[in-house]
């Protein structure tokens, strides 16, 4: 189970959360103006990273908030957590200890 | 008890202590301080189990949680009967009855035991190369017998009685294992300061301590070692900022430093007290984890190398320096490592007489072998074993030596062999962490590598054997470990990386050891076994690579070797030595099989814990639940709610009750608990904005005070839920979703609000069980309300679809005028402290008008009678809004919804999709089954495509006939065809009709 630090709440056990999927992918503000393929793109495609990979978490069982996080895929340690509209921090810093 | 083979002194035992036992209904005695092993040894039982496969007699091949062949059941009751249990770690208490397995009639006398007459024909894999002909015999005649041949052990026969407790913990050190280096951590961490938890799965601290001979134990800080352990476990346990946890195995390691412990609280007392539980299981969190779970000593594989009597030195050393046992009179030593010595010298020492020392290294200048030269023992090197003899105990070994060696083989008469390959470090838990193992070349072992966890090894699991040295490696790691937990910088969960990782162990004292099969001369025969547990020799491993295997993990499979009970503790390192010979690989090339958790054997019952039962899964009721159960009600589960189904009157069937009470419906009023529908409250002055982006429908026109059928769709286009929707205030509406839909809808709404327009002032608050629903339907329906509201109910005043904000009875209601029965119907929302109050007063009034209560079987054949759906029974997750006949409820001049542009695709407009019908069958009394396919043509055969399927079907008792909904390819534009509904019976001819099937014009509805 893994522990995951909720920006607003702390780091509480993985069982209060619920995964939502890979981060910034933003819905088209213009529906109607994109292809049919951008609109795929936009509802199936998704990366299949092997590293750090920034997601989607929801803290249902806590503050009931959506937040990012970078997770590496291959140790599942998490890099960073973050709000909501803002900016990735860098993937390459350091591991916080 | 037989006198001789105990020592009259010395062990951890209570010689004053006797207690009685029995197995297999024999009965015996042992002393306190055994185990079901030592005891059993003690009186000269050796046969203790029967091999899996070829059922050969087997004893004890070692003194812990490796053993792969004492696998006893222990028997309390028929309730408490424990299976596969290792008889090395069952403690004895008085009056333990034990059992063996895989035996039948006896253990001495095995029918099975023909199984080892065949084993030619029965090599590795036989399974995937036999029972291939005849085709039919699979299913009667072999895989019966084979399902009832497999197995190990057997299942208790009724529920387990007992209490299993669960926990978690934080902790800043976590220390597994309590040998020398394991307390030499937890000492030192708990001097810091540290919180510390420190687990051991034996009934006593001290590890590899307990089995020296306490007159040449070494020195331990100036203490002899029995001072020093007892001082420092005393130590620790007064120290309150230290948890100590005997006869607790890690069996996990899990993501983040969260640890799996299983704590066995009752097995080893004769009586335990009613209130305490069986095993409680700790979820540990710690902040740093030492792994201090020592090494396992391997076995050596020649020809006959698992008759009962032949065991690990290390083991026959415990048996007589911590259990008082000698487990043999005259003994035979083959060893690859220098730990044999001492072993032999001991048992020598207690009066065991050693015939000789057989070692297979070529060395012979080492001082062990000199001082067994002094003590009389004829030391042979360069030997190896050709075969040993006996039944159901070792009688005899052949010695033999290779090339520059003596010549010539020699047979030894003997009750007793003890061997010894070496050491294992046990890296299970470190690997179980996705740490990286690596290959030492010198020790010749796989050792804890670069950690993926805040996680150091110490002591002999990463090659530290010398006792000194584990001790120093210990504190040195209990000290860091501390040092890094309570660091007030550190914050996150990730691995400090290179400070986990410590010095290189130094070369082993003793030797690598040997992993591998002994060498034999050319044209050997006998069968030289691996795996114990799973009957796996040399023979099997060379047959899998001979049949082409290269992967390890491939010939694990095949051979099954190391997937037994014991997960392979004992066979791995072997196992991999005779491939990488076969193969000619270096072992780091052939690599390791994965380790996975457990470590050993879990009772589900700590898995379960307290979950179980009533406390399984939580149990939801509406708050008039009690008046329903009084009324005989019968209940299904919808998610995790209790709802009544329909009631019953005395001896009436669900069928006929569910046709009274839709014909009550119909003709006069029913009363229904709708309070399980999911509602939500969407407040805010951008209320109406986040509703008309999120649901299909307009929502500005909809006026204060009324109520719309409300779609709501995934981006993708299809149907994730409906409800009806209404506008209480020009800011505020009530939305009510699918019972089983109500958390997922808000989540979605919460993600949307939160993530893609989270400029929106809006307010979402589930209100699911705030409100009491009670659904008043039926033409009667205003004539049961009238009397108690303060609301006017004329249909000019409060039309079809309006809600109003008034009282009834006094309580405060919201009154929705709604139908999903398509009668004039009312659902009354109060308080739900109100419920049951205000659903008395609703029957009291509506016993002047018959009213009837039903339940939800009957609401879902009235609402199929009107053609409505139900998301998730006539929806799939493939469904448009127009395919559900539901495209008029879209909002057309809305620039955008959720779903929408999905919905423009030319696949999601196609006539040819399948659209939501009505199926009339031929003959009126035929009630189609739920999922059943519909064909085109009578007598369709595979592979024919169907046009769609039955989603919905219910006799309708106010229509005198059956009646079902499908969704059909094209089916609109079909209405009228006959089509046939695919059943095993044959074909059922089907007409295509509108879905709605009473009152199509609503003149009911809108009375």
């Amino acid at each position: 189970m893994l522990l995951i630090d909720c920006p607003y709440c702390g780091e509480r056990p993985e069982l209060e959360f619920v995964y939502g999927g890979q981060a910034h992918v933003a819905r088209p503000a213009q529906p109607a103006q994109v292809s049919a393929q951008q609109w795929a793109d936009y509802l199936y495609r998704r990366d299949n990273t092997r590293g750090v990979h920034a997601e989607r978490w929801r803290h249902t069982h806590g503050c009931g908030r959506f937040f990012n996080a970078l997770r590496d895929t291959t140790t599942d340690h998490f890099r960073a957590t973050y709000k909501v509209g803002e900016p990735p921090p860098s993937a390459a810093a350091p591991v916080p200890r | 008890m037989n006198e001789g083979l105990r020592t009259r002194e010395g062990g951890r035992i209570d010689r004053s202590r006797g207690l009685h036992f029995s197995f297999d209904g024999r009965a015996y005695t042992g002393v306190a301080g055994d185990t079901l092993a030592s005891a059993l040894l003690a009186n000269g039982v050796h046969l203790m189990g029967r091999s899996f496969k070829y059922h050969r007699p087997r004893g004890v091949l070692a003194c812990g949680a490796e053993e792969p062949n004492a696998l006893v059941a222990v028997r309390r009751d028929a309730a408490r009967y424990t299976p596969n249990l290792r008889a090395t770690q069952v403690e004895l208490y008085e009056g333990l009855a034990a059992h063996s397995q895989n035996r039948w009639p006896s253990l001495a006398f095995d029918l099975g035991a023909v199984n080892d007459l065949l084993a030619p024909f029965i090599p590795a894999g036989f399974y995937y190369k036999t029972f291939m002909w005849p085709r039919r015999a699979w299913q009667w005649l072999y895989e019966p017998r084979i399902r009832a041949a497999a197995g190990l052990g057997r299942a208790p026969t009724e529920a387990d009685p007992d209490r299993y407790a669960s926990r978690y913990a934080h902790c800043d050190v976590l220390i597994v294992g309590a040998g020398p280096a394991g307390l030499a951590a937890a000492a030192a961490a708990a001097a810091s300061g540290a919180r510390v938890m420190l687990c051991d799965e034996q009934n006593e601290f001290g590890g590899s301590l307990l089995a020296d001979d306490p007159r040449a134990a070494a020195a331990i800080e100036g203490r002899p070692a029995p001072q020093w352990l007892r001082e420092t476990s005393a130590a620790l346990g007064s120290n309150a900022r230290v948890t100590l946890l005997p006869r607790t195995t890690a069996f996990g390691y899990f993501p983040h430093n969260l640890l799996g412990l299983n704590e066995r609280l009752s097995d080893h007392l004769a009586d335990p007290h009613p209130d305490l539980p069986r095993e409680r299981q700790w979820q540990v969190r710690a902040r740093e984890v030492v792994l201090a779970t020592g090494a396992i000593e391997r076995p050596l594989v020649f020809p006959g190398n698992d008759r009962p009597g032949i065991m690990l030195a290390g083991a026959a050393r415990t048996w007589l320096n911590r259990y008082g046992v000698l487990p043999g009179t005259r003994a035979v030593v083959v060893t690859a490592h220098d730990e044999a010595y001492p072993a032999a010298l001991e048992l020598q020492a207690a009066g065991v007489f050693i015939a000789s020392i057989a070692d297979v290294r070529a060395r012979d200048d080492g001082s062990w072998a000199a001082r067994a030269r002094a003590a009389g023992i004829p030391v042979l090197t360069r030997a190896t074993v050709l075969g040993t003899g006996g039944r159901r105990r070792v009688n005899s070994i052949l010695l033999a030596q290779l090339e520059g060696g003596e010549a010539g083989a020699q047979a030894q008469p003997c009750d007793l062999v003890l061997m010894c390959g070496g050491f294992t470090p046990s890296v299970h838990l470190f690997s179980q962490s996705r740490g990286k193992l690596c290959w030492d070349e010198g020790l010749q072992a796989f050792l804890p590598g670069t950690p993926a966890e805040r996680v150091r090894s110490a002591g002999a699991c990463r090659g530290v054997f010398a006792l000194d040295a584990a001790l120093a490696d210990g504190a040195a790691a209990g000290a860091a470990a501390a040092r890094e937990a309570t660091a007030p910088a550190r914050t996150g969960v990730c691995p400090s990386g290179a400070a986990a990782a410590a010095a290189a162990p130094p070369a082993a004292g003793g030797g690598a050891g040997f992993a591998g099969a002994l060498p034999q001369p050319a044209g050997a025969r006998g069968r030289a076994f691996v795996d114990w547990q799973n009957d796996v020799t040399t023979g099997d491993l060379a047959l899998a690579t001979r049949e082409g295997f290269r992967s390890i993990e491939h010939i694990k499979r095949y051979t099954t070797t190391g997937m037994a009970t014991d997960q392979g503790k004992t066979s791995n390192l072997n196992a991999l030595g005779i491939v990488s010979c076969t193969l000619g690989k270096p072992i780091p090339e052939v690599g390791l099989t994965s380790f996975r958790m457990p470590y050993t054997p879990v009772s589900f019952g700590s898995f379960a814990g307290p979950a179980r039962g009533e406390l399984f899964d939580p149990v939801r009721t509406t708050p008039m639940h009690e008046w329903a159960r009084a009324r005989g009600a019968v209940f299904e589960d919808v998610g995790l709610w209790k709802r009544a189904r329909y009631f019953p009157r005395g001896a009436e069937h669900m069928h006929a009750a569910v046709g009274r009470e839709c014909l009550a419906v119909r003709n006069a009023c029913g009363i229904f608990d709708a309070s399980t529908l999911g509602k939500i409250e969407v407040v805010g002055k951008d209320a109406v904005t986040f509703m008309n982006r999120l649901y299909v429908n307009a929502w500005t026109g909809l006026a204060v005070g009324r109520c719309r059928y409300g779609l709501l769709l995934r981006d993708d286009g299809f149907v994730y839920d409906d409800g009806v929707v209404a506008r209480v205030s020009e800011n505020r509406f009530h939305v009510t979703t699918t019972t089983g839909g109500a958390p997922r809808v808000l989540a979605m709404m919460e993600d949307y609000l939160q993530t893609e327009w989270s400029d929106l002032k809006v307010w979402l608050t589930s209100t699911t069980e705030q409100w009491a629903v009670v659904a008043v339907q039926g033409p009667k329906a205003r004539a049961v309300l009238a009397g108690l509201v303060d609301i006017d109910l004329a249909a000019a005043a409060l039309p079809h679809m309006s809600v109003a904000l008034g009282r009834i009875s006094g309580v405060p209601m919201r009154l929705f005028r709604v139908s999903f029965t398509g009668e004039l119907g009312f659902e009354v929302n109060v308080p739900a402290d109100f419920g049951p109050a205000v659903w008395e007063a609703l029957w009291d009034a509506g016993q002047a008008h018959d009213i009837t209560p039903y339940g939800t079987e009957t609401m879902h054949v009235l609402r199929a009678e009107k053609g409505y759906i139900i998301v998730g029974q006539d929806t799939d997750g493939t469904v448009t809004p127009d395919d559900a006949g539901l495209g008029w409820a879209i909002g057309k001049n809305k620039p955008d919804f959720v779903g929408k542009r999905s919905l423009e695709r030319p696949a999601m407009t196609s006539p040819q999709r399948r659209q939501l019908v009505g199926l009339l069958t031929t003959d009126p009394q035929v009630v189609l089954e739920d999922g059943a396919q519909v064909m085109a043509q009578a007598g369709a055969r595979a592979p024919a495509r169907a046009l769609g399927h039955v989603t919905s079907s219910y006799h309708s008792s106010v229509l005198g006939r059956s009646i079902a909904l499908g969704l059909v390819a094209g089916g609109r534009a079909r209405i009228g065809e006959t089509l046939y509904v695919s059943v095993p019976a044959g074909d059922i001819p089907v007409q295509v009709a509108s879905p709605v099937f009473y009152d199509p014009q609503g003149r009911r509805l809108h009375a």
